[in-house]
């Protein structure tokens, strides 16, 4: 369960991180240039905090207290394959969703 | 003035598919929020202030799994570290904006609508200050408040939605198909593999940092990759 005072702290300090992090540039350094080695690191956040949060999950789902599930394995697998295929964000989570649901019915 | 409105409009058009991608996303945070035990104002909240769909499940994943809250926000915020870049990036075309407008398009400026917006600044070189900004809004104007709105539809139905439908694995699935297409280039997969392989391995880290030491780890991998291969 999550506590209410934690709840809100954490949407305000992200509200108002997410905001600076989007205005820093915008906002604090107008149109002067910015050192290339960041942006060249700013670049890859993306590909890099997304797989690093999603990996754990697909390899040690809390919902089989962390062992390994073919289903959840299968399906992770099939989304991100799909999605690399057909630079489509839906059809990627599409696939995902009829891969699990159809291993976990035929998998019981 | 003409010139201006006409931008806002041709920024309206452009937004309308990504309504496509925003609705369901914005759905499903709505539901597993309330999955999660947030009520539907806290659920609306979340979308409104902070107005990042990956952050806001990163953070809300964290939170279920009761890490620290500075660990919450780190991790949530790092996600959104790409929101720097696209700053970075629109700063030479809205850089002498009033400082209520750089503002305005701050608060708004999620990735589809920086992603139109860019390269729309790079085909139209000749535009306006005041239109390139009043194309951004424009570009936000479809995709905001249906953010907002398909929150608060996930919110008020995600209550009846039975367990058995595996929405544990909705934030690994959801993510997972946001890399695929994001892996352009030998850097991008280069720093995906990285995070794929080394946050499961630190997984015994306390406080769920291995997600900053993969993360970071991969923007070291990727940058170094790019920067081998002569800049993309």
């Amino acid at each position: 369960m999550i506590e209410t005072q934690t709840l809100w702290i954490v949407i305000i300090g992200l509200g108002a991180g997410s905001f600076f992090l989007r205005f820093v540039f915008l906002g604090l350094i107008g149109d002067r240039p910015i050192p290339d080695w960041i942006l060249r690191h700013l670049r890859y956040t993306a590909v890099g905090f997304l797989p690093a949060i999603a990996s754990p999950l697909v390899l040690m789902p809390p919902a089989t207290d962390g062992q390994l599930d073919p289903a959840r394995m299968a399906a992770g697998v099939v989304t991100l394959l799909v999605g690399y295929f057909s630079k489509s964000v839906l059809w990627a989570i599409f696939s995902g969703a009829v891969s699990l649901y159809g291993l976990l019915y035929l998998l019981g | 003035m003409s010139q201006v409105n006409g931008a806002f409009w041709s920024g309206f058009r452009q937004g309308l598919p990504f309504i496509l991608v925003i609705v369901p996303f914005a759905l499903l945070f709505g539901v597993i929020a309330t999955e999660a035990g947030l009520s539907i104002v806290e659920t609306l909240g979340f979308s409104v202030v902070v107005i990042a769909g990956a952050a806001q499940f990163t953070a809300l994943q964290l939170m279920t799994e009761q890490a620290p809250t500075l660990i919450v926000l780190a991790s949530a915020l790092a996600v959104n570290l790409r929101m720097a870049m696209y700053s970075a990036t629109l700063a030479p075309h809205l850089g002498k904006a009033p400082m209520w407008k750089r503002a305005l398009a701050a608060y708004v400026l999620v990735d589809q609508v920086f992603a139109i917006s860019s390269l729309e600044y790079e085909k139209r070189r000749d535009m306006s200050v005041a239109a390139k900004w009043s194309f951004m809004i424009g570009t936000a104007a479809p995709v905001v408040p249906l953010w907002y709105l398909a929150t608060y539809l996930g919110a008020y139905i995600g209550s009846a939605i039975p367990p058995e439908l595996a929405l544990d694995f909705a934030v690994p699935i959801t993510f997972l198909a946001m890399i695929g297409p994001a892996l352009r280039t030998l850097a991008h997969i280069g720093a995906a593999a990285t995070a794929l392989a080394v946050s499961p391995m630190l997984i015994w880290v306390p406080h769920s940092l291995n997600i900053m030491l993969a993360g970071i780890a991969a923007m070291i991998v990727g940058a170094a990759i790019e920067k081998r291969m002569g800049g993309v």
